[in-house]
């Protein structure tokens, strides 16, 4: 799991000052960091506009059809980033440039603070809005002065894991002509190899990550919000919007028609030119995608069960060491963990190099939160008093877990493997470094022929990668409804 | 087989938790630990399962160690049941799945289910239910019958009707104490609840931080709690400054018999008064009482009384409605004290654990 951290560091030491300041300190990396700066600076705030506004609006107000735009607004999620760039540029051509990569990102990525907004509005007891409208607030100083800070944790969390997006992009800005850190490090990747160019691009994109991380955590502090009492809350009472309630539908509208119709109904109109040869290639695509994918999740629960076993039962300072890292590598940019794994794999085990084992191992390093957070949760949502329960009646542990555990915790490393192996069947930036040659999962496949301009041929493709990642969306649209998934 | 505990001391971290705790619970009696929440009576009851060790002491059952320096019987081959608070019921498996959990696999084992479920007064048709659509009071059974199934030497139970509703509490006990009455059931309960406790059985200890304060049986204990903090931990108390000589304690009641004198001879004393013991004279020449408040709560009415000259102490006792008659608010009356008071040193006890004094109310 450290690969990465560790060859983040070694690149940086192994370079050493002398050799790295003038690769870090030219005019092209001042323009990358220019651009990938001004990419969070505009691209962060506008999906948190987004997100927290239509959380409030689906799930505070008197909006008409609030069902369809809860389910309007997390549907982007379901079209890769990538794809759904693919859309608007084979719309609208001339799009490009910064501007083309915030409307392009935010419009993609806006649901990932929605979903964690959504779940904490829908937490929220309605009494304390009550309380502050019996107290004389209006439905906008209640939002204000009572909703939104109760929000902070979402907005900084769903903010933190926009921008670790935005970081790891590539695809979607390769399309438009838009250079980030990323896009810059696979195309010297693809110059000079894992030269020393890529390299101190690595240690510069790391650096940032680390920064984010960090302003993260500081904002955060040890901000908790709880709701305080017993008793069952009760429904809310809408807040009414009045006069502007056609400006809401409206906006939403835009919304969904920009995030979501745009860009499926371009990849629709691809599928209807596409002819019978761009067909043939997928039955091999999509199996070695089930294969590579399935593998990854296995991987990827494997590796977090004993770490969210320790979290979730022995919670403390050594879980939390043993945790943090964990986290911190798969905050790295997918692209660093592919170099980094190339330079290992060929340093120490060039036996591995380009296999299915690193594309894997790659897989782990990247979606292992995604398996980690739902078996922390599930782990401990099964109460120590069941173990003990099937001990005092005559279960060993090993044959307690088997029993009584094992089952419990079914639906959550279900859910876990199933995020992971969805992840890992839209990944692209890894698995074109490091897959075996001739591999073709959806993801690269759609990219080969979307980069060549062959836009029809790349439609079958870009429907599947959109199918398959609906049932994960679903899953993680009813988890911030607060929905079980048993 | 005895369950005996013999010098058991257990610490979390640097806080000790259990310290010194000896308990002899014999074959087939129900015994009841009661104690505020935090006297450790649970971690007492989670050593004696196995899913803690003490840190010195044993544990015996009969003549097998279960506990001992350096060696402990892990907790699923003691052959001890365990009823946690909540139940604990396997979410995932039915009503009988859950009973058969600890019996081996075999052609008696649908048997047993039956037998266990009748013994708990289930429903036979909830056999085929899952935990959560069963009422609180059916999982408390469940789990019992569960526990009961494998016949266990032991069964211990951890507040096991403390989630439950006033009602429901009481009517899942006495089919729990039926259950373990008919299988002869050796069990011990570990409650926060004075009158489960009292109620339970053979024998009560009182558990004050740590310690095993007071054990015996129940009506003994009850008679003559070994402090003031026991006694009025076990029951509304009234706790008054007293002098004490010739066997009759003078406090703001008047001259009252004792009935025991725990004083060990202290200078200054309190004399222990159940509410219950105090009669109310509505006629008596000489009233010693006055009558401050009456508030009537269903079929009772809670009398607030301030007595005694100088220096007035509040009484509040309850009195069946029927039995008010004339009493109101500024009535003189005349209080006795049946069955005499027990004396304790007045040391140690803080100013609030006394009867309120009556310095303004007057």
């Amino acid at each position: 799991m450290l690969i990465p951290v560790g060859y983040v560091v070694a690149t940086a030491v192994g370079l050493g000052w002398n050799e790295l300041a003038p690769l870090v300190f030219r005019p092209r990396v001042g323009e990358l960091l220019t651009n990938t700066v001004l990419l969070l600076v505009i691209g962060v705030p506008a999906t948190i506009a987004l997100g927290v506004g239509g959380a409030w609006l689906v799930e505070r107000t008197d909006l008409p059809a609030r069902r369809f735009f809860s389910v309007l607004l997390v549907a982007p999620l379901a079209i890769p980033a990538f794809v759904s760039s693919y859309g608007w540029a084979s719309a609208i051509p001339s799009i490009n440039g910064l501007w083309g990569g915030v409307l392009v990102s935010t419009l993609a990525y806006f649901p990932l603070v929605y979903l964690p907004a959504l779940a904490t509005i829908r937490g929220l007891d309605p009494a304390l809005e009550e309380s502050a409208r019996s107290l004389g607030l209006g439905p906008w100083a209640v939002f204000a002065r009572v909703i939104l800070p109760q929000l902070r944790l979402a907005i900084l969390g769903g903010g933190l894991i926009v921008a670790m997006h935005l970081l790891a992009e590539y695809g979607a800005f390769a399309f438009i002509r838009f250079d980030t850190f990323t896009t810059a490090i696979v195309v010297a990747y693809q110059s000079t190899f894992a030269g020393p160019s890529a390299a101190s691009l690595g240690v510069v994109l790391a650096a940032l990550c680390l920064v984010l991380l960090v302003v993260e955590a500081g904002a955060r502090g040890r901000a908790r919000y709880a709701r305080v009492g017993a008793g069952s809350p009760h429904p809310p009472v809408l807040a009414r919007l009045g006069r502007a309630r056609p400006v809401a539908v409206a906006a939403l509208v835009a919304l969904g028609i920009a995030s979501t119709v745009v860009p499926l109904t371009n990849v629709v109109r691809w599928l209807g030119a596409a002819d019978a040869s761009a067909l043939t290639e997928l039955p091999a695509a999509i199996t070695q995608t089930v294969l590579l994918a399935s593998g990854g999740a296995l991987g990827a629960i494997l590796v977090a069960l004993p770490v969210a076993w320790l979290a979730a039962r022995h919670p403390g300072r050594v879980s939390r060491a043993l945790e943090a890292p964990y986290y911190l590598a798969s905050s790295l940019p997918a692209i660093i963990v592919a170099l980094a794994l190339v330079t290992v794999t060929l340093q120490f085990v060039p036996a591995i190099y380009q296999t299915v084992v690193t594309v894997m191992a790659a897989y782990v390093v990247i979606f292992l939160p995604r398996a980690l957070v739902p078996l922390r949760a599930g782990i401990a949502q099964v109460p120590e008093s069941l173990e003990e329960a099937a001990r005092s009646l005559g279960s060993s542990p090993l044959i307690t877990r088997l029993r009584v555990t094992a089952p419990l915790i079914m639906p959550a490393m279900a859910a876990g493997a199933a995020l992971v192996a969805l992840g890992a069947a839209n990944e692209l930036t890894a698995t074109l470094l490091l897959a075996p040659t001739g591999t073709r999962t959806l993801a690269t496949q759609f990219w080969s022929a979307a980069s060549a301009i062959d836009y029809p041929g790349a439609a079958p493709s870009a429907v599947l990668l959109v199918l398959l990642s609906i049932p994960a969306v679903a899953l993680m649209f009813s988890h911030a409804r607060g929905g079980r998934i048993r | 087989m005895i369950l005996s505990v013999s010098g058991v001391s257990k610490t979390f971290g640097r806080t000790p938790v259990l310290d010194d705790i000896s308990l002899e619970v014999p074959q087939g009696s129900r015994t009841a630990i009661v104690g505020a929440s935090g006297s450790g009576k649970s971690t007492l009851l989670r050593l004696i399962a196995g899913f803690e060790r003490p840190d010195t002491g044993r544990i015996l059952l009969g003549d097998r160690a279960l506990a001992a320096p350096g060696s402990s019987v892990p907790a699923h081959r003691r052959g001890i049941g365990y009823v946690a608070q909540d139940g604990a019921l396997f979410p995932h498996l039915t009503v009988a799945d859950n009973i058969a959990f600890g019996l081996p696999r075999g052609r008696s084992r649908a048997g047993r289910v039956r037998e266990v479920m009748q013994l708990a007064a289930l429903d036979p048709a909830l056999a085929d239910r899952l935990p959560h659509q069963l009422s609180g009071g059916q999982q408390q059974r469940v789990a019992l019958a569960r526990a009961l199934a494998p016949r266990p030497g032991v069964i211990l139970l951890d507040e096991p009707f403390s989630a439950l509703d006033t009602g429901l509490r009481e009517q899942t006990r006495r089919a729990v104490i039926d259950a373990l009455e008919r299988t002869g059931t050796t069990a011990v309960l570990v409650t926060h609840d004075q009158e489960e406790a009292l109620s339970f059985g053979d024998a009560i200890g009182v558990m004050v931080d740590g310690r095993l304060a007071q054990a015996g049986d129940p009506a003994a204990v009850f008679d003559a709690p070994s402090s003031a903090q026991i006694a009025a931990f076990l029951g509304p108390a009234l706790l008054l400054p007293a002098r004490a000589h010739d066997g009759v304690a003078e406090c703001a009641l008047g001259a009252v018999a004792v009935r025991h004198d725990l004083s060990d001879g202290a200078t200054s004393v309190v004399a222990m008064v159940r509410p219950a013991q105090v009669r109310v004279d509505v006629e008596a020449a000489d009233p010693s009482a006055i009558v401050h408040a009456v508030r009537s709560i269903g079929a009772m009415a809670e009398v607030s009384l301030l007595a005694g000259g100088s220096d007035p102490v509040v009484v509040d006792l309850a009195v069946p409605l029927h039995g008010l008659g004339a009493l109101r608010p500024g009535s003189r009356v005349a209080l006795r004290i049946e069955g005499g008071a027990v004396l304790y040193p007045a040391e140690g006890l803080q100013a609030g654990d006394l009867a309120p004094h009556a310095v303004k109310a007057g």
